[in-house]
């Protein structure tokens, strides 16, 4: 019934190139190489009779004379409740030993969008028990957000951490391009933290081929959407999105695309935005939290893969030098949980305290330039050194009302309340007697 | 919509949200509306070029499924957008379908090929004519009026019609529906039947009005660094770039929330599905003041988000700009608010490399520059042919890569906008918002509208802005001074100029969007908020020592600030007002 070729006109980085009739786009085809291995590939480009895959497994090796078969139909990936505590391939294969899912539906990757109708507004706080995130970037379910980091930040620990407080019902772990000890990590720390049996994993590490990264994140998030329309609230970690990215320049480049930045494909954008936007609150079921994270080549937000992020995500958390860092970080759902769900000084302490923290910096800066210290340095610098050892400590490990209390504290042991910029009733309310 | 008749072709290639078409028979118009067969389903899809018997189509749809030999049918209308009563309050896509419609057949999700009547063919209206038998008639002129919400909705004659025409029969006040006929005329001796509603394409301009005139009046967004420092006029343009999250989506809501306008049209084009539930969810429940409705009700959210398909993101801001002039062609003052326009550029680009165009800088088409150009000049000031005057104000954002404004989407809209509302990523990240830079940013509109501004707001108005405007440069260049040399660096006089400036900026450029007062000022708050600040502006402070000078604008700039939170006619303003009078007369001078 599928149509089999075996005569590949050309192979280009990892796309193959054949001629052939009856196929459509996005059409799944499985490759069988001269030498017995397979892999799926998914056409890309159609011109006439000439078709072009991009080859999941990769093309290394591939022989002109290669048999593909045309399966009818895009790629697609199982469902079923029996996929809760399993372990999955980049290509959606078992690698935990144990057999393949029965009776799973099949879904669609990378369906369609949600109407906007059918969302709601986030309302529900995710206490993470650090400050940094909970007092000036609150989470929030149905949020997408990435940890933006250097490389060799503890980022991964960061995610397992959030994801082991977050209380999700079903957890789903994307790793894209994952070294094998990170993925073992991640194993452990969910087995010890008793959230294995409620998490899904697929698991594309580096020694896997490139063009299979491109497949984690659609199939991590297709089968958080069946799980969040059944009204279950699913967290799915996504790590390292840069390498999905890159995994898309290879392609693009192969296809001999125009880029538009440092090799990037001009649609960067909207295909990172296509995955993202799957973080949803659904009206009436369950709902799909993205925490991801975006290593920033060279440590620079600029480039193109965090830049592109940035402007998709709901925020971002900064690490660092082991830190999340106030300035760069961001919560944009924050002002619809922080004092309607919080305490009601929470937005004005959260204010007053990144503002004095960036005056503390200035003041840094100036006396390390060698001026004199005024009395409002002093000040200034006692409330950097408090800051960062009572907030921006990574090894901090409390709840959000200990830590608003604390910021209190923390003001009036450095300021006046005239100094703090904060409305009158609630700093007489507050401000420690 | 689909007359076998016409047009046919199939498709011989896919690449991406482009396909190429070879035409089976008859002819085929540039930016044609087709429709591709797959299985089922239908997609929409438009000509964006034809080489011989081949044109290429971007389909407003995901592709997937699409192969060679399909069956596409042309229809011989450019996209265009319905116009009528039943706009306002809408929620569409970026082709025009109403989403509220879409959603309880498909579930959550936004399945393809699916359209829907834009608007309501039930609903009735009461229509009242305004022309009698026997009267001319010119193109776009109003011949009747419904009530939509809460203000006169003007039924229009076909905008594109030539020549004169003559009133043969209107209907007699009373309940219609928009595709009743109720009036019929006749031109160039052919008898037309008129309903309530018409088509329009997006891509061209509504031009049915007498002139075009020269904005001078203030558009008032509520908003002090705006309206103050740096004023869009009412039919002008502006434009927010800025880094990701330094704040153009809470600015171009809080305008869309409190800009004294008739109608507002949102096109969220290519940016977060959420941001848009907030105002879908938000806005019925805000009251108008202007007409104790609800925001809705003079509303318009064009929302093609980033997930949904590219072609109909690049066509969103089209629909929006065109809904925008046929407000304004009924005399009305409507503000669109674009969020992003580089979202747009990008759907433009995405497009022009499928088709192989050369390309310019970053890979955008070279007619980028134009396109942007043509877009901008939508907006305007025009006096239509009965006298009444009508206003589209257009405020775009951009999203510049890496934050960085020297690059092809920013620098082609700067060429074209009367005003430059540059969010810098400094300011953002030390929580000054709104993030305008009120150093590099600039408004032309300020000059072009003294007379009214001096007219309407006080007399000495554009000289007292140009002089704090003078005393935030001084201050900015004391501050970056000081970073070298130091505060003991500086003189007194320096350093009171400095807490001036800084006065200045934290409590009157900057405004909290989340505080039920702060976040919206009224042009008369401002007036008196901005003179009783500039007196401590202008004022020759007498100190001893720094630390005097200090410690007094501290205490000052409280004041000013906290008042900034309490309602005009509450006491605690009144009482702030007072202190803040009390320490200007003492201010310095008594401690001498
Ligand atoms: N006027 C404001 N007052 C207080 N907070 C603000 C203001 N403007 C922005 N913010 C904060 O900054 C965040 C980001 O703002 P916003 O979403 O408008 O950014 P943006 O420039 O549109 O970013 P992007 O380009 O990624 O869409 C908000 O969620 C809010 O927390
Ligand atoms: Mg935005």
């Amino acid at each position: 019934m599928f149509k089999e070729y075996t005569r590949i006109t050309n192979i280009i980085g990892d796309i193959i190139e054949l001629e052939a009739e009856g196929v459509t786009y996005r059409e799944l085809a499985s490759i069988t190489n001269t030498n017995g291995d397979t892999s799926l590939a998914q056409v890309i480009k159609i011109e006439g009779t000439k078709v072009s895959l991009q080859v999941f497994a990769g093309a290394k090796g591939m022989s002109n004379r290669a048999t593909v078969r045309f399966l009818g139909h895009p790629m697609k990936v199982s469902y079923s409740g029996d996929l809760l505590g399993r372990i999955f391939s980049g290509s959606g294969q078992p690698i935990d030993g144990k057999p393949p899912i029965e009776n799973a539906k099949d879904t669609e990757i990378g369906g369609p969008s949600v109407n906007p109708i059918k969302r709601v507004v986030p309302r529900n706080f995710i206490e993470t028990r650090i400050p940094m995130i909970d007092i000036f970037n609150p989470l929030v379910e149905s949020q997408k957000l990435p940890i933006f980091s250097t490389p060799g930040e503890p980022y991964n620990d960061l995610l397992a951490r959030i994801a082991l407080q977050a209380q999700a019902d079903i957890v789903v772990l994307g790793g894209i391009g994952l070294k094998f000890d990170e993925y073992i990590g991640f194993r452990r720390k969910f087995e010890e933290g008793g959230v294995m049996d409620r998490t899904v994993m697929f698991v594309h590490t580096a020694a896997d081929p490139v063009v299979e990264r491109l497949l984690v994140p659609d199939m991590a998030l297709a089968v958080a959407e069946q799980f969040g329309i059944e009204g279950k609230r699913v967290l799915v970690l996504l790590t390292d999105m840069t390498a999905f990215a890159d995994a898309l320049k290879e392609i693009s480049v192969a296809m001999e695309q125009v880029p538009s930045n440092l090799g990037y494909p001009g649609s960067l954008y909207s295909d990172l935005a296509s995955r993202y936007e799957k973080a949803v609150d659904f009206e009436g079921a369950g709902s799909i939290t993205v925490l991801a994270v975006t290593t920033m080549p060279g440590g620079d937000v600029t480039h193109p893969v965090p830049d592109n992020t940035g402007y998709i995500t709901e925020g971002q958390y900064y690490l660092v030098n082991g830190m999340i860092n106030p300035f760069g970080s961001l919560s944009r759902l924050k002002q619809l949980v922080i004092g309607k769900v919080t305490r009601k000084d929470h937005g004005p302490v959260m204010n007053a305290m990144i503002r004095l923290y960036a005056k503390a910096l200035e003041s840094k800066k100036k006396i390390s330039m060698g001026f004199e210290k005024t009395e409002t340095d002093e000040k200034y610098l006692r409330y950097a050194d408090l800051f960062e050892s009572r907030f921006m400590d990574l090894k901090v490990d409390i709840t959000l009302e200990s830590a608003l209390d604390l910021g209190w504290k923390t003001m009036s042991e450095c300021f006046t309340p005239f100094e703090v910029g904060i409305k009158k009733d609630i700093v007489e309310k507050y401000w420690p007697k | 919509m689909i007359d076998s008749s016409s047009t046919t072709g199939h498709v011989t290639g896919i690449n991406g949200n482009m396909i190429v078409v070879e035409i089976d028979q008859g002819s085929v118009i540039q930016n044609e509306v087709a429709f591709v067969t797959v299985s089922d389903m239908k997609l929409k899809a438009e000509v964006i070029k034809v080489v011989g018997k081949n044109c290429y189509l971007q389909v407003f749809e995901d592709t997937t499924g699409i192969g060679v030999g399909m069956k596409v049918d042309f229809t011989g209308n450019m996209l265009a957008v319905e116009l009528g009563p039943g706009l306002l309050g809408s929620i569409y896509d970026g082709l025009q379908n109403p989403l509220g419609l879409l959603d309880n057949k498909q579930g959550f999700f936004l399945q393809r090929g699916q359209y829907k009547d834009p608007l309501s063919r039930e609903k009735t209206w009461e229509f009242k004519p305004v022309v009698k038998v026997g009267d001319k008639v010119r193109g776009g002129q109003w011949i009747g009026e419904v009530k939509e919400n809460f203000l006169t909705h003007r039924i229009i004659t076909p905008i594109g019609m030539h020549g004169i025409a003559t009133v043969k029969e209107i209907v007699s006040e009373g309940t219609y529906k928009i595709t009743d006929t109720i009036a019929k005329i006749e031109v160039n001796g052919k008898v037309i039947p008129l309903n309530m509603f018409q088509d329009w394409p997006v891509k061209k301009a509504i031009k049915a009005y007498r002139e075009r005139i020269y904005p001078e009046e203030l558009l008032i967004t509520k908003q002090r660094i705006i309206d103050t420092t740096f004023p869009v006029a009412r039919g002008g343009t502006a434009c927010i770039p800025g880094p990701f999250g330094a704040g153009k989506t809470v600015l171009q809501h809080l305008m869309s929330k409190y800009s004294s306008v008739d109608v507002v049209i949102v096109v969220a084009c290519g940016e977060r599905a959420g941001e848009v539930v907030e105002l879908i969810h938000e806005f019925p429940e805000i009251t108008d003041p202007k007409t104790g409705g609800s925001l809705m009700d003079r509303t318009i959210i064009i929302c093609n988000t980033s997930s949904m398909p590219v072609a109909a993101r690049e066509a969103s801001v089209y629909t929006g700009i065109t809904l925008a002039e046929y407000y304004r062609q009924m005399g009305l003052d409507v503000l669109v608010l674009a969020d992003s326009t580089s979202r747009w550029a990008q759907a433009m680009r995405e497009m022009s490399g499928r088709l192989e165009e050369i390309p310019g800088e970053e890979a955008f088409p070279a007619y980028l520059e134009s396109r942007i150009a043509g877009l901008y000049e939508r907006a305007g000031l025009v006096t239509l042919h009965n006298g009444e005057k009508g206003a589209v104000t257009l405020i775009g954002t951009v999203s510049p890569a890496g934050g960085n404004f020297e690059e092809p989407v920013t620098q082609a809209t700067l060429k074209v906008v009367g005003a430059f509302l540059g969010l810098s990523r400094k300011r953002s990240d030390e929580r000054k918002f709104p993030a305008i830079d009120p150093l590099d940013s600039y408004s032309l509109y300020i000059e072009q509208m003294e007379s009214s501004l001096n007219r309407d707001l006080d007399r000495d108005w554009t000289k007292m802005v140009s002089r704090s405007r003078d005393i935030l440069r001084a201050g900015a260049e004391v501050g970056k001074m000081m970073t070298v040399v130091g505060e003991e660096g500086i003189s007194l006089d320096d350093l009171v100029m400095y807490l001036k400036s800084e006065l200045l900026d934290f409590t009157y450029l900057q405004q909290n969007a989340f505080d039920d007062v702060d976040c919206a000022s009224d042009i008369e708050r401002q007036v008196v908020d901005f003179k009783l600040l500039y007196r401590a502006l202008t004022q020759d402070f007498k100190f001893n020592s720094k630390p005097e000078a200090r410690q007094f604008f501290t205490t000052l700039q409280d004041k000013y600030y906290q008042r900034n939170y309490y309602s005009p006619d509450s006491d605690e303003f009144k009482k702030l007002v007072g202190e803040i009078e009390e320490s200007l007369v003492s201010g310095g001078n008594s401690l001498v």
